[in-house]
């Protein structure tokens, strides 16, 4: 292999992080503003699946991307608002009512999904791009989008007033609610947005990065979303590079399958592939210890009132 | 508002007290709610009648009546269950799905009353697999003892559970890294690291995914081997392995209300910071416990493969997640525990019949967040009180 494949190669690898990255790129920065706003929710990967499933349903039936997209992120959201009612009218535990979330999406995807399973996927709209060759258009629009959001998302957080609002809701919810902040429903709409954003992400992944529907299709996705989220900082850009590079990781026994690879090529020996599988899951604990040391930038991050339920009147943040 | 002409009115004032029935009642409110929402979504996923659909789940998960008046008859004339029916099939069944559950609901319950969230009872229960499998089948030779070689493969299994819930523990208490996050994510590399030797790695045989049927000593004895000299117990697969769960929960029960560790748990948490104050060591006992319940979930493993009788690349997947909402519905009371997790046994052998599949994980899903949602209601109580003629006066005047 000459210098010229090489570099064409690790071209199409970089561009493939990019594409199985992104979905978990909406649903960090979504949590990341569900946090931001004080509301913990580990029902990512239960809202994902809800999303993968009734996305890839509607394309299904009315053989259109766009409503399948918007289907994943309505009942993503709708997911979201039973979550945020426990959590914040009903004041329950956010870790266990997260865990709910996340069963009742599995369960209720794995019964309304069995009919997609197995079945025919879009198909993608290939146009022909230099270096990259022929790629799917709407992964390219995926990934372009990505590419926008992530920045908005920083710019809404830190320089406007509805983004100074929301963290001042998870920092010191007494202090907003005396300043006239309607704690409750800023709560409400942040965790609602990241459902949104969760079952967006879950739907990009049915529809668009890995097309098709069975059961469990996220494989941990929208956990590890909640891992990078801490080790994001809070912080949308941040989310956006960890994405990336967990779009890399998830790839990586895909890639090194390829037997054009130099040394590093698992094509002869299938059982080390198995093994690589475990990668994303190991690098996660990994980030999360080395983000542990950086013990002041943590604190910096984290909102003061995260996973807190706010009682208007009582005594406390 | 009006009611047979007496002014009433709506009073809703904070419990102070938390009287024992609150527990029961909302267990089982969140069961029945549960229920009737699940009847909802099998109409929408176009199963037949729900309440047949219930019915079914009841039936294959306990057997009827009639079954069992047959089965008393028949033990009491030692003879044979009529018809070649298994009349206790069920309920054999049903214990059998029962130990490994009532194991993990055991592991998360010592966790979560330290509200340790040790999501990871999965993957500790696939690395005690793991390590039963080892010793049965690589390390002692097939004539071994059976209880011999039955009580090595639970240290093996105990052990390695202990050593995977050990990482979660020492990262928490040393590091203060959240247990949600290592633990969930130790269950997938569980997951991977049995597929990798049993799929295609080392420990397969041929094209099976699988280890291959164990050695005789290394299998739970089953009740059918019985068969010849008490007929009725033919075709019943039930194994000891329900009274390791029930000896475990008695254990866990005298640790959390009987020795002082267990008071230590049970401060830590109710009140983090009054035990600091108290000189108990918070890193410490996250450790201790995170252990035990990484071990409880590694016992779980090694029974649940001796009740198997392989490992195989298909091993059984979910039962930590069903241990957490078993935990929950016994509100965390180690006793309550056993009868919870019988009750979940048959759930989960009565739904396995039954399309769609994802119906128990969808009715646990309703259920956890049925129980967890309705606690703050319990903490209330709600009363209908008569408005005295003089105050309706009152009322009326300041208007």
């Amino acid at each position: 292999m000459n210098s010229v494949e090489l570099f064409t190669l690790s071209i199409t690898i970089l561009f493939g992080a990019l594409i199985s990255g992104t979905p978990l790129l909406f649903a960090t920065i979504g949590e990341i503003f569900s946090e931001k706003a004080g509301v913990m929710n580990l029902g990512i990967e239960g809202m994902m699946l809800i999303g993968a499933m009734s996305g890839f349903a509607v394309w299904f039936n009315t053989g259109s991307i766009g409503l399948g997209l918007l289907a994943g992120m309505l009942l993503g959201g709708l997911l979201a608002l039973l979550h945020a009612f426990i959590t914040i009218t009903l004041r329950a535990d956010q870790v266990v009512s997260g865990l709910a979330v996340t069963l009742l999406g599995g369960g209720f995807s794995s019964i309304l999904g069995q009919p997609y399973v197995g079945q025919r996927v879009p198909t993608p709209f290939t146009i022909a791009l230099p270096l990259l060759g022929n790629i799917a258009a709407q992964q390219l629009t995926l990934v372009i989008l990505g590419l926008i959001f992530a920045p908005l998302a920083w710019f809404y957080v830190n320089r406007t007033r509805p983004g100074l609002d929301m963290r001042s809701v998870g920092e010191h919810p007494s202090a907003a609610d005396s300043l006239g902040i309607n704690v409750y429903l800023t709560r409400y709409t942040y965790v609602i947005f990241g459902g949104m954003m969760s079952g967006f992400a879950g739907a990009t992944m049915s529809l668009i990065t890995d097309p098709g529907w069975v059961d469990g299709k996220t494989s941990g996705l929208g956990w590890i979303a909640v891992a990078l989220v801490i080790f994001a900082a809070w912080d949308p850009i941040r989310g956006m590079w960890v994405s990336y590079f967990f779009g890399l990781l998830r790839r990586l026994p895909l890639d090194l399958q390829n037997p054009a690879l130099p040394l590093i090529s698992t094509a002869n020996n299938p059982s080390v592939g198995r093994l690589m599988d475990m990668l994303p899951y190991i690098a996660t604990i990994l980030i999360l210890i080395i983000g542990s040391r950086d013990s002041i930038r943590r604190r910096l991050g984290a909102p003061a009132a995260l996973g807190t339920p706010y009682v208007r009147g009582e005594r406390g943040l | 508002m009006k009611l047979n002409g007496t002014n009433y009115r709506l009073r809703v004032e904070a419990r102070l007290d938390n009287p024992r029935w609150i527990g029961l009642a909302s267990s089982v409110i969140g069961v029945l709610l549960a229920l009737f929402v699940g009847g909802f979504v099998l109409k929408a996923a176009g199963a037949q009648d729900p309440v047949a659909t219930y019915k079914v789940i009841f039936k294959e998960g306990f057997g009827t009546f009639a079954d069992w008046q047959a089965g008393v008859n028949a033990l009491a004339t030692n003879t044979s269950c009529p018809k070649g029916k298994l009349c206790f099939g069920p309920l054999s069944d049903t214990l059998v799905k029962a130990s490994p559950i009532l194991l993990t609901t055991l592991a998360c319950i010592i966790a979560f009353r330290m509200r340790l969230w040790n999501i990871g009872a999965d993957g500790q229960m696939f690395l005690g697999a793991w390590a039963a499998t080892g010793v049965a089948v690589f390390l002692l030779p097939k004539t071994t003892d059976r209880w011999i070689m039955l009580t090595a493969m639970g240290l093996a299994g105990t052990l390695a559970g202990v050593a995977y819930g050990f990482i979660p523990g020492f990262l928490k208490a040393r590091l203060n890294i959240s247990e949600i996050i290592t633990t969930l994510m130790l269950n997938y590399v569980g997951y991977k690291w049995i597929e990798y030797f049993v799929v295609v790695g080392p420990w397969s045989i041929g094209d099976f995914e699988s280890t291959g049927r164990f050695p005789a000593p290394a299998t739970w004895p089953r009740l059918t081997e019985n068969a010849e000299k008490y007929p009725i117990t033919a075709g019943l697969t039930v194994h000891p392995g329900i009274f390791l769960g029930i000896a475990a929960a008695l254990l866990i029960a005298w640790i959390l209300y009987r020795s002082r560790w267990g008071y230590e748990i049970r401060v830590i948490g109710n009140n983090p910071n009054a035990a600091r104050y108290a000189g108990i060591s918070l890193a410490r006992n996250i450790i201790l416990v995170m252990c035990l319940s990484g071990g409880l979930a590694g016992l779980a493993g090694m029974n649940e493969v001796a009740a198997l009788r392989e490992l195989n690349g298909r091993f059984s997947r979910g039962y930590g997640f069903t241990g957490v909402i078993v935990a929950w519905l016994a509100r965390l009371n180690p006793l309550a525990a056993i009868l919870v997790a019988i009750l979940f046994g048959g759930l989960l052998v009565g739904t396995k019949l039954i399309q769609p599949q994802g119906i128990a994980s969808m009715l646990q899903g309703v259920i956890l967040f049925v129980v967890v949602g309705t606690e703050l209601l319990f903490h209330y109580r709600i009363q209908l009180e008569k408005v005295e003629a003089v105050m309706v006066q009152k009322a009326e005047g300041v208007s």
